[in-house]
């Protein structure tokens, strides 16, 4: 048999099936096996909010899109080029996203009345069948039957137990049109099944023939081929969103001498940053779960309040039931960091999926006037830098600091071209160990020229104090209820964070020129996108620009500066409009909005359309 | 809890603050402080590693009082704080201030929590069955039908015997004292602090403005002798004027026996602070004395003591551990993670 191959540049491809039909799994392993060979990469996972949501029905899909290309991706893709549907329902959830002509690779047996029904086909109906999918290329293979048919040696193994190393056939067909090597999923089963040789070699068997399928039957005469990415030189791995978090905090800690404790409690999207930290013990990481969010601030506060970098992670619900100790934390001065993976509200919301829709909360959502700053990561191996920048600035600046993240950062992932320890810049830590020769009583309020305060920890002799989250005269910190000090003591607070902007970088165009006519400006998930759409139009000769936000409060000192230079600014957001609402008051200026709130990333495409109508 | 260093001969003036005491005169916060202030001194540890944390309340500005570190936190969450400091920091004295409303109202969760960790620190809880600083709604612990500003009509709500919740959270170290008694509220806090673990004091405590007299009848001289059971361990339960009454058990039941006739002390109760069971039962003798429901006296001392193994020092054990097996981490390594490739230029 002869197969041709093809090199493309750029493949959408999307793994969808049942919750239960490992579905995440096997996009890690292409994306990991994808990773490894240098190709540029996106991943955007996407699962039900139910841990097992009613087998073969609609809400039960669990999907993983992965972009990879040798040209630089920033998104996973908008429409998909290839769908792995393993059952009916994961056919109809998705076939909305595949392109015109795209491959469907349909698993027969998922495909059978009672799938059917369950994925509300009418009574007779199979897509499969009915020459409803003409256009696309639909590759039949009956996984199930196939997967069996490898395994009819294993007999210590049950059907249910053979039927679960499905999706490694899948896989194995993938790696076969795509040209790859079985190697790195080889050995994550041995890591994974190391001691249970029945399991190990059963999926290794199915993963094999599903690799051999593809080079036995004479359906497929293409094999495919992505060349390596033309990515800086350098030595990557993949990244996640949350993970690069956690690798963030813990660069921070070694670089601060800092010990970090994390207290939270378990919500999604957040959790695995605590699963991460968990891990590092030998870091000296202190993982403390506790009963519930609001322990998790409070616990983390204590730890500051006692030298360590106090952290604590959440999601939108947490995030409001921790506000009352927030604002405890901007009264104390202390350094902490609060990360909120957004996701969508309000409420319980839709908790698997993404949104932008916190940043007012972040805020605004404290009583009485309680600014903190806030900093937003933009990509999974952003995560890294923004988690260590929002440590220097708690620390420097005595301050809580609000770090967003999103369900959509914190799930996708991306090739990352890690810096080695030593390049990272240190983060001095200043603690107030005795009194200075003029002082002659400890003053826990008495400011720097930063307008920060001293950080005294107890068990340091002579600088016994209290603290507390009444309003405190300014340099004692005695608690103090007159008019003047609290008038002084608000704007003290205001203004300790604004000068913040003069400790963090100036604001960067992304693209574009510097004078024009639109300017794109976002903050968090969308950054791919928008990069994307504004490249796009750039290359067709059209004059706008990116700026994406980091620090969002407060703003580079030269924001205002750089929006002037545009005729019309358009704030792309997953949300209402709410940057855009803060723009426009701070700078006056009349800034468009693009809002989509679906709990589903900005398109690439949708942004060029709606770009092309202001240009 | 327990932390013995060396610390230079202190006074209780040496644990004053230059700040005003603002508590209502008469209030039975000023006899609590003194005694803390007393204390302090003598437990061996110095005074820059004690932190006192409260919450909110009348009980709450404590911290501002004592001369040694402090935080007036945020209501119902000094424990939570607290846990996370002691976590962190397990060498220092950490004592929390609450009152019955911080603690067992708004904090409830978090108290359970700590208790049940064991985190050791010392837990003083000031039972003034009243909501003082909000000015005058009943709380938690406020006996049935209770007349308050928003009970006008009496309280339907059941109130929490704390000592029992702190039982059934698995505290190690259970005591009640209370404000008009100074000594005996001396022991007992030195007690606690002697404690290793998690120790919950509940201190009755008399809020002369909006709950004056809660606990008159076991503080009055005509009263006393029959309402209070001191206990002391390895004791005879005995009460009374002329201690002449003392308590018996029959079977899971504690009775109340008259001495003499027969009786003697040995027939008693035997107070032991390490029986888990018989804790129980002490803790479950809660009458409504003022309302002459019941005939149990209520005891006061410590009920239980055992020795369970603390958060802070499991949790620094199993960093230790890991260190010392897998070696100290490395963060080039971390960063690098398991797979890696090269792009060249
Ligand atoms: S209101 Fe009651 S508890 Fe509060 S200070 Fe006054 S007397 Fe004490």
């Amino acid at each position: 048999m002869s197969t041709k191959e093809q090199v493309l540049q750029d493949v959408v491809i999307k793994f969808a099936g049942d919750s239960g039909d490992g579905m995440q799994l096997t996009g890690q392993q292409f994306t990991n096996n994808t990773a490894l060979l240098g190709i540029d990469l996106a991943t955007f996972p996407d699962f039900p909010a139910e841990i097992r949501a009613p087998i073969g029905t609609l809400p039960g899909v669990s999907g993983f899109q992965l972009r990879f290309s040798s040209d630089r991706v920033f998104t996973p893709g908008d429409m998909c080029d290839v769908l792995v549907a393993m059952n009916a329902a994961a056919l109809k959830v998705n076939l909305k996203n595949l392109k015109r002509s795209g491959k469907i690779i349909a698993n027969i047996d998922g495909f059978d009345t009672k799938n059917l029904r369950l994925a509300n086909y009418t009574d007779g109906v199979n897509p499969l069948e009915d020459g409803s999918l003409e256009g696309f290329e639909v590759i039949k293979i009956d996984v199930t039957k196939l997967t069996r048919e490898a395994l009819k040696d294993f007999t210590e193994l049950g059907v249910k137990e053979r039927d679960r190393a499905k999706n490694m056939f899948v896989l194995g067909f993938i790696y076969w049109m795509y040209n790859r090597t079985l190697d790195t999923t080889i050995n994550f089963l041995k890591e994974k099944f190391g001691k249970k040789e029945v399991i190990l070699q059963s999926n290794i068997k199915v993963l094999q023939a599903g690799y051999n399928y593809g080079d036995t039957t004479e359906t497929f005469t293409t094999r495919y081929k992505v060349e390596k990415a033309k990515l800086p030189a350098g030595v990557y791995r993949s990244i996640m969103g949350n993970q690069a978090l956690a690798y963030g905090l813990i660069a921070a800690s070694e670089k601060s001498g800092l010990p970090i404790f994390l207290g939270t409690y378990p919500i999604t999207p957040a959790s695995d940053i605590l699963h991460e930290l968990s891990k590092y013990k030998s870091f000296g990481i202190r993982t403390y779960q506790a009963e519930d969010e609001i322990a998790g601030i409070a616990s983390a506060i204590g730890a500051s309040y006692g030298g360590s970098l106090g952290v604590t992670t959440t999601s939108g619900p947490g995030m409001a039931l921790k506000s009352e100790a927030m604002g405890l934390a901007v009264m104390l001065e202390i350094p902490l960091v609060i990360i909120n993976i957004q996701r969508g509200g309000p409420s319980t919301g839709l908790p698997t999926k993404t949104e932008q829709s916190d940043l007012m909360q972040a805020y605004y959502g404290r009583n009485g006037e309680c600014p903190m700053p806030i900093i937003a990561s933009a990509t999974p191996s952003d995560c890294f830098e923004v988690a260590y920048e929002a440590v220097r600035i708690a620390v420097q600046h005595m301050t809580p600091v609000i770090l967003l993240s999103d369900g959509y950062i914190a799930n996708g992932a991306e090739p990352w071209k890690f810096p080695k320890a030593d390049d990272l810049q240190k983060i001095e830590v200043k603690f107030k160990t005795s009194l200075n020769d003029n002082e002659e009583k400890f003053m826990p309020y008495l400011r720097d020229e930063k307008l920060v305060r001293p950080w005294a920890v107890p068990g340091t002799p002579g600088l016994e104090h209290r603290i507390g989250g009444l309003e405190k005269q300014n340099n004692t910190g005695n608690v103090n209820y007159e008019p003047e000090n609290h008038q002084l003591m608000v704007n003290i607070r205001q203004e300790k964070v604004d000068k913040i902007a003069e400790y963090i970088p100036e604001q960067k165009l992304d693209s574009g020129p510097e004078k024009g006519k639109v300017l794109v400006i976002g903050w968090g998930s969308t950054y791919g996108s928008i990069k994307s759409a504004v490249a796009e139009l750039q290359e067709q000769g059209y004059s706008v620009s990116h700026a994406h936000l980091r620090y969002v409060r407060p703003f580079p000192k030269n924001l205002g500066s750089i929006i002037k230079n545009f005729e019309t600014v358009l704030v792309p957001e997953i949300n209402n409009g709410q940057l855009v609402k803060i723009l426009r008051d701070v700078y006056m200026v009349d800034a468009k909005a693009y809002n989509k709130i679906m709990g589903v990333p900005i398109t690439k495409t949708e942004l060029v359309d709606v770009l092309k109508k202001m240009l | 809890m327990s932390t013995q260093t060396n610390a230079a001969a202190l006074t209780a003036k040496d644990f004053a603050t230059d700040q005003e005491v603002r508590w209502c005169p008469g209030c039975g916060d000023y006899s609590i402080l003194a005694q803390v202030q007393k204390v302090m001194p003598g437990i061996g540890v110095p005074k820059e590693n004690i932190v006192i944390i409260s919450g909110i309340g009348c009980s709450s500005r404590f911290p501002y009082y004592m001369n040694t570190y402090g935080m007036h936190s945020i209501h119902g969450r000094a424990t939570a704080i607290a846990s996370g400091l002691k976590a962190a920091r397990p060498e220092l004295s950490v004592w929390i201030v609450s009152g019955d409303g911080d603690s067992m109202s708004i904090g409830g969760n978090h108290t359970i929590h700590l208790l049940r960790r064991n985190f050791d620190v010392n837990m003083l809880v000031f039972n003034n069955q009243i909501y003082g600083l909000t000015k005058g709604q009943y709380s938690p612990t406020s006996e049935e039908h209770k007349i308050t500003k928003s009970t006008p009509f009496g309280s339907i709500d059941h109130p929490f015997n704390p000592l029992a919740l702190a039982m059934g959270a698995d505290a190690s170290f259970i005591a009640r004292s209370m404000d008009r008694d100074p000594k005996h509220l001396q022991t007992v806090l030195t007690r606690a602090h002697q404690h290793k673990g998690s120790s919950f004091v509940e201190i009755y405590q008399n809020c002369n403005i909006f709950n004056d007299g809660a606990f008159e009848i076991f503080t009055e001289k005509g009263t006393k002798q029959d309402t209070g059971l001191y206990l002391e361990q390895g004791q005879p339960l005995v009460f009374g004027a002329n201690k002449n009454k003392g308590i018996k058990l029959d079977g899971l039941n504690p009775v109340v026996v008259e001495l003499g006739n027969g009786i003697s002390a040995d027939d008693l109760w035997i107070h032991d602070e390490k029986d888990f069971y018989k804790a129980q039962i002490l803790i479950r003798m809660f009458d409504n004395l003022n309302k002459n429901e019941g005939f149990y006296p209520r005891p006061f001392g410590v009920f239980y003591q055992t020795e369970r193994a603390c958060y802070e020092d499991v949790m620094a054990m199993q960093i230790e551990e890991i260190i010392a097996t897998k070696g100290k981490g490395n963060l080039d390594k971390l960063l690098r993670g398991k797979e890696v490739w090269e792009i060249v230029a």
